[in-house]
């Protein structure tokens, strides 16, 4: 009995998930034709130029995605998660930020850190095995990828309340999928970041996909009526379409800044490639679904609408092409140049301060280590005159 | 010199802490208007505001994981976790994210994060409200672990915690939160013992009984008794439970050549395991008998009804310290 009036709830539930292939209702403002629409609320104004910077933004990330999934078929990465189809999502909120905004990223946001301007190879040494991420985050208001789902975005909103604290007119972005939305964590990054009203935007890129399980398997309603029962606005945007995508983040953010608290985003796209280098999509999803959402790739609608108005030539495209040959070749000298630490680097900074248990252990295994060298330093050593 | 309780003692701490540095800030549940369920916080949100002293959602990885992303923008947060068994919602972000994260950044940031915890049992209360559970944040590189067993540690290691830059989990002696004594509050905070410092509470030649947190009353407890008998116990408050100070411990270990080691905790990978082995290793060749612990039960924390028979009293440590004489 309660499997059917649960049946029946959902089938008359308001606002449901959208059943697979169907056309939810989103924000947009270039249809995946790369015709230019308008929308009642977001408004967008752009040059030329930026709209060009955003093409160039856009193929630069894909090819810097594509040739680290090269790489790790070449072995010289472990593992890569791709963000193949998501380049608008993550263009479009990465160029929306200000300078003193702070983006929280998960794993998979490599065209938001190109946007805030981190060296690519930066994003390679976790997915490498050289180091677990190692850049500053200060540096360019880029956190560390946070691998553990959704833990972020309880920093990001506590990040935001020092902000707020600091009187600082600024906001962060926290990224974070459409699995991450089960997770405890993001249901309290909610309640905090509403209860106390922090300057955070949660942006959340619903690639359809949280490794082999449906959105279907995560929510019975669109991901950003949820924000309604936290408290606070919720938007769907076409995660595809860089410009809506800009316009809804910046309107976002600027919100933040001003004092209105949080947004939810919902960037409505699709994971076109696996989970990870490790994962099979064919186990569990259909091709079918795959080509539809071919045809609403985010790069070839603004390529289209570039051409159609003439606001690009082939000269440019052709020098857009150029550049990401250069990047990528920058990309793979840079991987095949990343050596392995030393393995005395495993105690460093572990502690900010003195901390004996380490430095025994390092001082150990330092000698230890050295048993091996010396060994090796007697034989070079006795080889020039033990050859008879 | 003032006459303070254990709870007084954090509390005054809290205070200096937040009086010396501005980015100092307390956050927790029920810490602001009530001041705390044990009022350890009393005072501090009509000192300092509710800028600072923040009442939380009742969330506990909510309250490590915004206390992370404050560090993260330079603040001191200083969290409280209402009782021992809550702090289970925040193991991830203590364990994957507090702990972990300075390392993940090649140490281009610090969390200076405390996480207060009142611990133990002994106090009449229901489940999950009288736990021990620092094996599982010692274990934990990239954490400091310190309990403090008086109100004058309280006062000075709260200071301490709150002044490192690294993550510190300070465990508070819950049934000790009324223990007075006597503090010199003219006293800096340099003069203070190190924080990752034991003490050697009570000299003695026989055997070593090292303890933390709730159990030192208890070990000096026992320690007076024994000497009733003529035996000459020596008592030693861990103070730090990682780092270890290996210098203290070991060389009460060879002076005595006995060693008893104490907790509330159960007996089975706990802080006692490690004592005993590290002691093994390093004063082999010095000890009369094998290390000897004295320990909860490896059981559920049990009904209040019955568990001052589950933790360790006078009795069980006499009884220990009997045995490791016998050798």
């Amino acid at each position: 009995m309660s499997e059917n009036a649960a049946g029946s709830a959902r089938d008359t539930a308001a606002g449901r998930v959208p059943p697979r292939g169907s056309e939810p209702e989103l924000v947009q403002l270039l249809t995946p034709e790369g015709e230019r629409v308008e929308h009642p609320d977001y408004s967008l104004e752009i040059a030329d130029d930026e709209l060009r910077a955003l093409y160039r933004d856009l193929v630069l990330v894909r090819r810097v995605d594509s040739e680290a999934t090269a790489l790790q078929r070449q072995g010289e990465l472990g593992i890569w998660a791709s963000l193949l189809g998501q380049e608008a999502a993550q263009v479009g909120s990465g160029r929306a930020m200000a300078e003193d905004d702070y983006a929280f990223p998960t794993y998979r946001e490599h065209g938001v850190a190109w946007c805030r301007g981190v060296d690519p190879l930066n994003l390679l040494g976790l997915f490498r095995g050289v180091n677990h991420g190692g850049w500053d985050p200060n540096e360019k208001n880029f956190h560390l990828y946070t691998i553990v789902i959704g833990a972020q975005t309880l920093h990001a909103t506590g990040y935001a309340m020092g902000m707020q604290k600091d009187g600082a007119e600024s906001a962060v972005i926290a990224y974070f999928g459409d699995g991450a939305t089960s997770q405890g964590d993001v249901n309290e990054a909610f309640i905090y970041a509403s209860v106390f009203n922090a300057p955070v935007v949660f942006f959340c890129q619903n690639n359809q996909w949280a490794i082999s399980e449906p959105i279907e398997k995560q929510t019975r309603i669109p991901l950003y009526q949820r924000a309604m029962g936290f408290g606070f606005p919720g938007v769907r945007v076409d995660g595809n379409d860089v410009l809506a995508v800009l316009a809804v983040t910046r309107a976002a953010l600027q919100n933040a800044r001003e004092g209105s608290g949080p947004t939810l985003v919902e960037a409505y796209t699709y994971r076109m490639g696996a989970h990870t280098t490790s994962d099979d999509p064919t186990r569990y999803r259909l091709t079918q679904e795959l080509e539809s959402w071919k045809l609403k790739d985010p790069i070839e609608r603004v390529k289209a609408y570039l051409v159609r108005t003439g606001k690009a030539d082939q000269a440019y495209f052709d020098g857009v092409e150029r550049e990401a040959d250069e990047l990528a070749a920058y990309v793979r000298k840079g991987c095949l140049e990343m050596s392995d630490p030393d393995p005395l680097s495993i105690f460093d900074h572990v502690y900010a301060e003195r901390h004996p248990l380490v430095e025994e252990e390092r001082e150990q295994f330092a000698t230890y280590l050295d048993t091996f060298q010396s060994a090796d330093g007697l034989e070079e050593a006795a080889a020039p005159t033990g050859g008879h | 010199m003032t006459i303070i309780t254990l709870a007084k003692g954090v509390n005054m701490g809290l205070r200096a802490a937040m009086e010396a540095d501005p980015k100092v800030l307390v956050m927790g549940e029920d810490v602001g208007k009530l001041g705390g369920v044990f009022r350890v916080t009393d005072g501090l949100q009509k000192d300092f505001g509710e800028d600072r002293v923040i009442d939380t959602p009742l969330a506990e990885s909510g309250i490590i994981g915004t206390a992370i992303g404050l560090a993260l923008r330079g603040y001191r947060p200083v969290c409280e976790i209402q009782f021992d068994g809550f702090v289970y919602p925040a193991f991830d972000q203590i364990v994957s994210q507090l702990a972990k994260m300075r390392a993940r950044a090649l140490g281009y940031i610090s969390l200076p994060v405390v996480v207060r915890i009142p611990v133990g049992g002994g106090i009449g209360a229901v489940e999950h409200h009288s736990e021990s559970n620092e094996a599982y944040f010692a274990h934990t590189a990239g954490l400091r672990v310190v309990a403090c067993s008086n109100p004058v540690d309280a006062y000075f290691m709260t200071q301490q915690a709150i002044a490192s830059d690294d993550p510190v989990i300070l465990y508070e002696p819950k049934r000790r939160y009324w223990e007075k004594a006597d503090l010199d509050e003219s006293l800096a905070l340099e003069q203070a013992a190190p924080l990752h410092s034991a003490r050697v509470l009570r000299e003695g030649t026989d055997v070593t009984v090292i303890a933390y947190g709730p159990m030192v009353k208890t070990a000096m407890e026992a320690a007076t008794a024994a000497a009733e008998e003529g035996q000459d116990i020596e008592v030693v408050d861990l103070r730090s439970l990682s780092p270890l100070d290996t210098e203290t411990i070991e060389a009460s270990a060879r002076k005595t050549g006995r060693v008893v080691v104490v907790h509330e905790a159960p007996g089975f990978l706990g802080m006692g395991s490690e004592l005993a082995a590290r002691i093994t290793e390093r004063c082999f060749f010095s000890l009369e008998a094998p290390v000897l612990r004295v320990t909860g039960f490896d059981t559920p924390y049990p009904p209040s009804r019955v568990e001052e028979e589950y933790l360790p009293d006078l009795d069980r440590i006499l009884d220990a310290v009997d045995r490791s004489l016998s050798y």
